[in-house]
């Protein structure tokens, strides 16, 4: 089978915020019309359209792909909603990518949308639906309850201490600074504001926890024969990779991702990159909770087991390090619209290896990032690699 | 398909539950506007697009043929024309109404409203039929589509 | 090309719906359900009824899981042999939650944790709660035992267990 390369060739995303006054279809509308205009195109140049949103209850609309289709720009064209809980964000690029890379489209958007705000009073209690409807609701659990159960598994098999799992919260939040659409930036957060904030669900305290937000983004995929003439700085999509693990989550390894490092060598493979660690220039991981993105780093063969920390102990995470890590400040500090924080990753990888992103930009031009998302009940990866 | 086990269990068929899922929806920024209006002036508007030629009622933030972003609104009046229509003999939770219900879709300009049909007997209603408005009192309208207390034959 | 790819939306504040400064309405979705326990889940739960945790047997891959279920997602064959296992087990991981489902503050934790049951293969339990335990002593690795309603309260559920308790 032969694959045509996929270009990014366009973005755009609407501020991250706590609570929007636009409806989730005038979300998804701004940030498809500033992709659109990103790359000069018109929505008579798009052929079809991939909608990713995360569960239902968040925005409280059943059938949600339907009621954003318009807004996200699919009036009358092909369209399909995809959905693998959080990971979503990174899966629906991966969608676009398969229906121009198949032949099927030339030209494609992707969207994310997610207004969690709709939840009230607040969207944590839409997470009790996501447990066991049997064997885990009765017990009234909280999606907190299995970040902490797995942080704290992490935290204990590897030694890892608090202080040191708060410096990932810390740099993302301070990145997340130099992000016009942050939510949660802040760069003057120390590793004391994390250790003193409210503990939540021990070893989950608040700031080890990325905001419920509002929010949308939008891409532009293109063929490469369109994407030449959209743009004379096309950004590839070099590599892409996914894998569900069982959904029986207490019987698994809960230290270690292996449904991430399935993904992810999946992507590499595709990318042909044989060394990840020196082969990759900029990681988004997904990162909900600040160990999330050491757990994910693990799984993505950028660090050894138990040993990403090491990473943003020496430096090597930050934007001017040897493997800058969430340059954009990431969920915990842009914000955590579920499937439109993924997509967010996606976009910011597009603008940096354009060197685009400005305030953000990392130095020596990048030539190739690498974003992954994570969800549905602790079981899914997905990976995308970018590169020009 | 599992063998018997030793110790002959009463196993329970079926587990009760719910889904708590409970919204707080904006209008947003374009039915915010509608509902405003349909409250302090008494009005239905819609929004135009120039491009497409299309007035949408209600109105959208967007065209959804070209997405561009709208801003014209315009008073579209409040009469409509009945485009289909249902008679419902049964409430929400399928048990019989007292009296049947006509539920129609009241076309305005290139959109229309969902609504109820009133002030005729139900099997005189007829598609075509031209409908107008009835709001409720100023005093008691809170900005919600419930401030049309149903379209009435009209002329 | 250059054209700002960041759009501002309208940030609201909780004040802002206290005020009357924003429309907005409620909505509750009225969702019901009468789910099947079906044939593994059913069994489980007739076994908690009778006081004991069972688990399944795969005769291919030699692995008993708990909770039970009808296929072996590692093989996907079968699983035809239900298994009698302890009510003793092992704490995998653990919370300290001082949040309710439904975010309540709480000033007594609740002790979430997933108990490896004796008996199913290693590194397979299910979520439970610990109990009658002062929060600062619970550990990884802690032998636990499950805490029963009486017989006579028990209808088939997952809090027949009431929690579990160090041994």
């Amino acid at each position: 089978m032969s694959l045509r390369k996929v270009a990014v060739v366009g973005a755009g995303m609407t501020h991250f915020v706590r609570r929007a006054k636009e409806t989730p279809q005038e979300l998804a509308f701004k940030a498809v019309r500033v992709a659109l205009d990103s790359c000069e195109l018109t929505l008579m140049d798009i052929d079809a359209v991939c909608l990713g949103t995360a569960p239902d209850s968040f925005d409280g609309i059943h059938m949600n792909g339907e009621y954003l289709s318009q807004a996200a720009g699919a009036f009358r064209k092909p369209y399909l909603r995809s959905y693998v809980g959080g990971g979503t964000g990174v899966f629906v690029p991966i969608q676009g990518w398969y229906h121009v890379a198949s032949g099927l489209f030339d030209v494609v958007l992707v969207v994310a949308e997610e207004k969690m705000s709709s939840y009230y009073p607040h969207a944590q209690a839409a997470f009790l639906t996501i447990f066991d409807h049997t064997i885990e609701r009765p017990l009234k659990p909280n999606l907190l309850w299995i970040f902490a159960l797995e942080m704290n598994r992490y935290m204990t098999t590897y030694g890892l201490s608090k202080a040191d799992i708060a410096r990932v919260s810390v740099l993302h939040k301070r990145n997340a600074a130099d992000h016009p659409c942050a939510l949660l930036g802040d760069p003057n957060i120390t590793v004391e504001d994390v250790l003193q904030s409210e503990t939540l669900a021990w070893p989950v305290q608040r700031l080890d926890v990325s905001p419920v937000s509002d929010g949308a983004v939008a891409l532009v995929l293109a063929a490469e024969h369109v994407a030449r003439r959209i743009t004379d700085k096309p950004v590839w999509i070099e590599g892409v990779g996914w894998c569900l693990d069982t959904a029986y989550w207490t019987n698994r390894d809960l230290a270690y991702p292996r449904y991430v490092e399935m993904a992810a060598k999946m992507a590499y493979e595709m990318a042909g990159i044989k060394e990840p660690r020196k082969e990759i220039h900029i990681a988004e991981p997904y990162d909900p909770f600040d160990y999330k993105a050491l757990h994910h780093l693990e799984g993505l063969q950028l660090a050894e087991r138990g040993k990403a920390i090491e990473l943003y102990l020496n430096g090597d995470a930050e934007r001017s390090g040897n493997l800058p890590i969430c340059p954009s400040g990431g969920l915990l500090g842009v914000g955590n619209p579920i499937a439109a924080a993924g997509l967010m990753k996606v976009a910011e990888l597009f603008w940096q290896l354009r060197g685009e992103a400005g305030k953000r930009q990392v130095p020596g031009n990048p030539k190739r990032g690498l974003a992954q998302a994570w969800g549905d009940l602790m079981q899914v990866g997905t990976v995308i690699i970018l590169g020009r | 398909m599992f063998s018997p086990f030793s110790i002959n269990f009463e196993s329970p068929t079926q587990w009760h539950g719910d889904l708590p899922v409970t919204s707080r929806y904006t209008a947003g920024i374009a039915l915010e506007r509608f509902f405003i209006a349909l409250r302090d002036e008494g009005k239905i508007l819609g929004i135009r697009c120039s491009r497409c030629s299309k007035t949408y009622v209600p109105p959208t933030l967007f065209c959804p043929q070209c997405l561009t972003e709208l801003q014209e609104f315009v008073d579209v009046g409040l009469h409509g024309e009945i485009y289909t229509y249902t008679i419902s003999y049964r409430n929400l939770d399928g048990s019989l109404s007292n009296a049947p219900q006509v539920i129609a879709f009241i076309k305005i300009a290139d959109g229309g409203i969902i609504h109820k049909i009133e002030g005729i007997p139900p099997h005189q209603v007829f598609i075509g039929m031209k409908v107008a408005a009835v709001l409720k009192p100023t005093a008691e309208r809170s900005g919600s589509i419930l401030d049309i207390c149903a379209f009435k034959p009209f002329g | 090309m250059n054209s700002n790819p960041y759009v501002p939306v309208v940030s609201l504040t909780e004040d802002d719906f206290s005020n009357g400064k924003v429309l907005f309405r409620h909505d509750k979705l009225d969702a019901r359900y009468a789910w099947d326990t079906g044939i593994a889940i059913g069994a489980f739960l007739g076994g908690l009824k009778g006081g004991v945790i069972l688990g399944s047997y795969c005769a291919t891959c030699r692995k008993i899981v708990t909770p039970p279920r009808i296929v072996c997602e590692w093989c996907f064959r079968p699983m035809r042999r239900l298994v009698q296992l302890a009510d003793t087990g092992r704490v995998n991981t653990f919370s300290l939650c001082y949040v309710t489902w439904d975010v309540k503050r709480i000033s007594e934790p609740e002790i979430p944790a997933v108990i490896e049951i004796d008996g199913a293969s290693p590194g397979h339990g299910f979520l439970h709660k610990i109990g009658e335990i002062s929060p600062t002593e619970v550990h990884i690795g802690m032998r636990v035992q499950a805490v029963w309603k009486p017989a006579a309260e028990r209808c088939g559920s997952i809090t027949d267990i009431l929690y579990f308790r160090k041994l």
